[in-house]
């Protein structure tokens, strides 16, 4: 990797910081370039890219705007393999012009281009453009989850969120003005990248009929993908002329294609997270009905209500069934437990009732998914081997289960053995019936 | 593409839009129906034609000037004989750009809408909707990418809201979901066709009765 930019004056230039991270926490071999030559920090300052002998796979721009057309010629003719341009000053800007130009050269030579004007590419251990520096920044955990953001900001904010919820990324690419390479490559490129499991996309709008080769793509993808498409304003239709156009704004068309679709359109940042969260669990799967087994009757009514206005069922079991799970469970929760569908054990159970609840649910035909309300706090809730016990129910059975556990730091101990053992857990009721609608294939 | 339909397409382009009739002959070409209907130059013609009609019709003005047929008092419904019917004439010819009326027969049957833009994000799209306060108040409508196959327009129609209705909500005679998505899918595949010729279409209403899906309107922008 080559970087432009390097200044001898300011630390704290971006293009310092992504080469210092890039220098001592990745596997890239890094080349700083600027015309004055010299050195920094030790290493050799070359004066362009023709002087570093190697091949250089990608080059790192990071220079005032109207340098960027030449110096994007040079790597071409050094040979380059393609280019991640950080600096701004494009059509962001106004400078419609140079963004066209920068374009028209790299298409002319088969050039891939990300950005400009935005933050590059994380995919790590080999390459990480991001210009903030490793202790102001979280460190994302390794996953199965790609994501590509048109803004650079919002992908910051979603890797955040990703990491402190534990949820792994596979790579993360900030594809800026998209003056090239756009959603349309990232969705194709994701695809086909055997690191990537789930593919989630946050973007703002399409460049005229782009929209239509993203849905062929998305067509051909076998992968889960979560779109968070913001920009939902309706356009102004002026002359109503056409009852049609009267009714299809921007966001609405986009919206209705999309349900046309296998991918799960979210429209806020903790429902994007849960939906990549849950696929990455489960995938796409079908889904029907769902069963809810709690420990609290308001918990469950609410989960029910959730899961209605999704449109997901959660279908009352039949009686010959309720009669056949009380009567394995403890005495004492027999006459006060409700053993429908929410299954509400009631404070007053084990553990051990918990646990044969869920594999009774799970052998049902009826029941395509399981969701635990899990209350730590109840008395009876004490082994810590719960969450593994259901694990290997899930697995036993293929039937996803998601739990609910509310987030105080004394319960981490079941948080983590839900999640270390393979099942999803989330600290609201709605985030949970929102994770199953994500999994649940569209007809 | 058929050579009439391009002619229609041509000789309308300075217009900016499709006269009904000939819109309504596009959509005929294309394998799409139309509830019956006959484009009247001269009143003395209703006489020959009257035996060809089955009451009540409605008679609509057609007049290069006005596309917008009800805000200028261009459509008379609940005809019931040739006299209410020439009467009609009459009144309509007074309009701007007169060229003879449109006679539709009356269908009854549950009113959807179909329609087709050209999106700025997605080129060519397809809508479809149940019509009245379905379409307009709760936008109840599917929008899809043109073209659809039969399987895909019927996902599309089963995806709305007030599928109920479609269906033979309180005892209303069902429409016959195959025949709709049919219908959705030649409209797509004519949509697709069309490629450039069109900025918009409007078939409002379409009248869906059993296995009959019959275009009421057909509006046509260039």
């Amino acid at each position: 990797m080559a970087i432009f930019g390097i200044s001898m004056t300011n630390p704290e230039h971006p293009a310092n910081i992504i080469y210092s991270k890039n220098k001592y926490h990745y596997q890239t071999k890094i080349y700083c370039i600027n015309p004055s030559g010299g050195t920094f920090r030790g290493e050799k300052v070359y004066t362009g890219i023709k002087e570093i002998r190697e091949h250089i796979d990608v080059a790192v721009l990071v220079i005032r705007s109207d340098l960027i057309p030449a110096i994007l010629l040079e790597c071409i003719d050094a040979g380059v393999s393609g280019a991640i341009i950080i600096s701004g000053g494009f059509s962001e800007a106004g400078r419609h012009d140079l963004q066209e130009e920068i374009r028209q050269i790299c298409l002319e030579h088969d050039f891939p281009v990300i950005g400009p004007n935005g933050l590059g590419v994380f995919s790590s251990p080999f390459i990480n453009t991001l210009f903030f520096q490793d202790e102001r920044f979280v460190k994302p955990l390794e996953g199965v989850i790609g994501l590509a953001s048109q803004s650079g900001g919002i992908l910051v904010d979603l890797m955040i969120r990703f990491t402190q919820e534990q949820v792994g990324l596979s790579r993360a690419l900030s594809i800026g003005n998209k003056a090239v390479i756009d959603e349309v490559d990232a969705l194709r490129f994701f695809n086909s990248d055997p690191r990537t499991k789930v593919i989630g996309i946050y973007f703002e709008g399409f460049t005229p009929l782009r929209g239509r080769d993203f849905i062929a793509e998305l067509k051909k993808t076998r992968k889960p993908v979560v779109l968070f498409k913001a920009g939902k304003t309706p356009s102004s239709m002026k002359a109503i002329s056409s009852h049609t156009a009267a009714i299809a704004g921007d966001y609405f068309v986009f919206n209705e294609i999309i349900k046309g679709t296998d991918a799960v359109e979210v429209t806020t940042e903790p429902d994007f997270l849960s939906a990549c969260e849950a696929l990455s669990y489960y995938g796409l799967r079908k889904l029907d009905s769902v069963a809810i087994l709690t420990l609290s009757g308001g918990h469950g009514v609410i989960a029910s209500d959730y899961f209605h206005q999704l449109g997901i069922d959660v279908v009352p079991f039949p009686d010959p069934d309720s009669r056949e799970l009380r009567d394995m469970l403890s005495v004492n929760i027999q006459e006060i437990a409700s053993f429908s569908n929410p299954v509400d054990l009631t404070g007053s159970a084990s553990d051990e009732d918990f646990i044969q609840s869920a594999k009774y649910i799970l052998q049902r035909d009826y029941v395509d998914g399981l969701l635990v309300l899990y209350l730590p706090f109840i008395p009876k809730m004490t082994s810590s081997s719960l969450p593994w016990r259901l694990a290997r129910l899930r697995s036993e059975y293929d039937k996803p289960i998601i739990a609910y556990v509310p987030y105080i730091p004394k319960f981490g101990v079941f948080i983590e053995g839900f999640e270390a053992h393979g099942i999803p857990v989330t600290h609201s009721i709605e985030s949970a019936a929102k994770m199953f609608k994500a999994i649940k294939r569209k007809k | 593409m058929k050579k009439r339909c391009l002619d229609i397409l041509e000789q309308s382009k300075s217009r900016g839009w499709v006269l009904e009739p000939e819109a309504k002959e596009i959509m005929k070409l294309n394998g799409l129906h139309t509830c019956r209907n006959w484009w009247i130059k001269d009143a003395a013609d209703i006489a020959a034609l009257k035996k060809q009609f089955t009451y009540p019709v409605v008679a609509k003005v057609i007049s290069p000037l006005i596309m917008h047929k009800t805000e200028k008092g261009g459509v008379i419904k609940n005809l019931n004989s040739a006299d209410e019917l020439t009467a009609a004439f009459k009144k309509l010819s007074s309009l701007e750009g007169f060229e003879g009326i449109l006679v539709d027969e009356m269908i009854s049957g549950l009113e959807i809408i179909a329609g087709a833009q050209d999106d700025p994000q997605f080129g060519k799209v397809v809508m479809i909707g149940i019509g009245g306060t379905s379409v307009e108040i709760y936008r109840d409508v599917a929008i899809r990418l043109a073209p659809l196959t039969e399987n895909e327009a019927l996902r599309a129609i089963e995806s709305l809201r007030g599928l109920d209705l479609l269906t033979g909500y309180r005892g209303a005679v069902p429409v016959d979901l195959k025949a709709l998505a049919g219908f959705f899918s030649r409209f797509s595949k004519l949509v697709f066709n069309l490629g450039e010729r069109f900025k918009s279409i409007d078939l409002n209403p379409v009248m869906c009765r059993g296995e009959k899906i019959l275009i009421a309107d057909a509006r046509i922008l260039l």
